[in-house]
């Protein structure tokens, strides 16, 4: 099964310059944080951070330059939490439509009044009630702050298919928050 | 250029993605253009929200150690060999029996993944849809006004059945892309669930032997058929009996 999952990629530090050790562990934190949003549950986040360090010290031999070593972590936890799930497949889709990016402007948008702090747990319900395949692209880009190159090649899709998923992602998002905005406003 | 030019820009602006060239010349409109800075604003606003809601969860000190010991003890096991042809003893047949098992996978693999990939892209399009203000662009209850209302906008035409009697009834419809690829997209309910139809002409559609049947795809019932050329697929959170009630309303429709 490591054969299916484990791509060897290349990294673009010379991995006899940079042991696994110095590249991987600055990355736990972040890969923790990505493992708990797609897993939600603490235990189960725990065990698939292991096994993917495990997972990655098995293949960090094969490593050979021009590869980002941050997508392909990142890479192989998320198809260890696929392959942990049976029947959840985010392998995904090829055309988009050219006018998702376009979304009108409005002045009272949720964005705009979810700056603060008191809308931050609306923010994570939202988040946590997405489907998982918007849920992984909105956290890779925001939160992980990765370019569209980068979120291409940890999910295995094609640049313009980032985009366009993000797109729609995100419009899911502006939906969720606007039902909860609204719901907010009836329940008071 | 109009802002209908730029808006398809404004996501790739915000993420920092657009070439320089033309980043410069949105900036330059969005200096001149209240609208679109508007909006720029909204999505970065967006952003920043999803940023720092997103950055909320911390591994224990525990787990951190545990790993960090893994780590350092494999490293320091793999140390070089002297025995370099006992390694080559070990590791050739399993290369090889590797490379067989991964050609197999990538056979198995791919055939699979066409089909996953068709059914996560109508999954997408369904949920998309419902989290629009604006889910159909059509909204009726009569077939009538429904069927006639894609004539001109897709290049086929289908049947729609009656369904006074059913438990389902019509919401209204929309024009979507599969495989870019023009087809219809019709929104039923029963009992508070959405069910989308989807068609699209059957010649369009990679892998038609594969796609059939009923499929349990991202958690949603689906069931797909050919009929008269085209491939219709039912997909929702109904019951998997009434996707299939659905479709057998539809099969007897066509």
């Amino acid at each position: 099964m490591d054969g299916w999952l484990v791509y060897p990629m290349r990294v673009s530090e010379d991995p006899s310059a940079s042991s696994f050790e110095d590249l991987a562990m600055p990355l736990f934190d972040q890969l923790y944080n990505f493992a708990r949003w797609l897993t939600q549950d603490t235990a189960e986040a725990e065990d698939l951070v292991q096994e993917t360090y495990a997972k990655a010290l098995r293949g960090f031999g094969s490593f050979r330059q021009g590869t980002n070593f941050r997508a392909w972590m990142y890479r192989i936890l998320r198809n260890s939490f696929l392959s942990s799930r049976a029947g959840l497949k985010i392998v995904v889709p090829l055309d988009e439509e050219e006018n998702e990016n376009i979304l009108p402007a409005a002045s009272t948008t949720p964005e705009s009044i979810l700056i603060g702090e008191a809308n931050r747990e609306m923010v994570r319900h939202a988040l946590a009630e997405l489907p998982i395949h918007f849920r992984e692209i909105l956290l890779l880009c925001e939160v992980e702050d990765m370019s569209y190159q980068e979120i291409s090649a940890t999910l295995g899709i094609p640049a313009g298919t980032v985009m366009s998923r993000l797109s729609r992602a995100r419009k899911a998002l502006r939906g969720l928050l606007q039902q909860n905005l609204e719901g907010g406003r009836h329940g008071v | 250029m109009a802002c209908e030019q730029w808006r398809g820009k404004l996501d790739l602006y915000s993420d920092g993605e657009l070439a320089p060239a033309d980043e410069a010349a949105l900036r330059a409109h969005l200096n001149s253009c209240a609208a679109c800075a508007v909006d720029v604003l909204d999505r970065v606003q967006l952003k920043h929200a999803v940023h720092a809601a997103g950055k909320r969860y911390e591994p224990s000190a525990q787990l951190r150690a545990q790993i960090a010991k893994t780590v350092a003890k494999t490293t320091a096991k793999k140390a070089p060999s002297a025995n370099v042809w006992g390694w080559r003893i070990i590791f050739v047949p399993a290369v090889v029996m590797l490379i067989f098992a991964l050609a197999l996978n990538f056979y198995v693999g791919r055939e699979y993944a066409g089909r996953q990939r068709v059914y996560s892209e109508l999954a997408d399009l369904h949920v998309a849809t419902l989290a629009s203000a604006t889910p159909v662009d059509v909204i009726s209850s009569d077939k009538h006004t429904v069927k006639p209302w894609f004539q001109g906008k897709i290049p086929f035409t289908f049947n729609l059945p009656e369904l006074p009697g059913s438990e389902f009834s019509l919401i209204g419809g929309r024009v979507t892309y599969l495989e870019q690829t023009p087809g219809a997209q019709l929104i039923y309910q029963v009992r508070k669930h959405e069910i989308s139809v989807f068609i699209f002409p059957e010649r369009a559609l990679p892998m038609p032997s594969l796609l059939a049947g009923p499929v349990n795809a991202l958690s949603f019932n689906t069931e797909s058929w050919t009929q008269n050329g085209l491939r219709y697929f039912v997909l929702g959170d109904a019951s998997a009996g009434d996707i299939r009630a659905l479709s057998k309303l539809l099969r007897d429709a066509g």
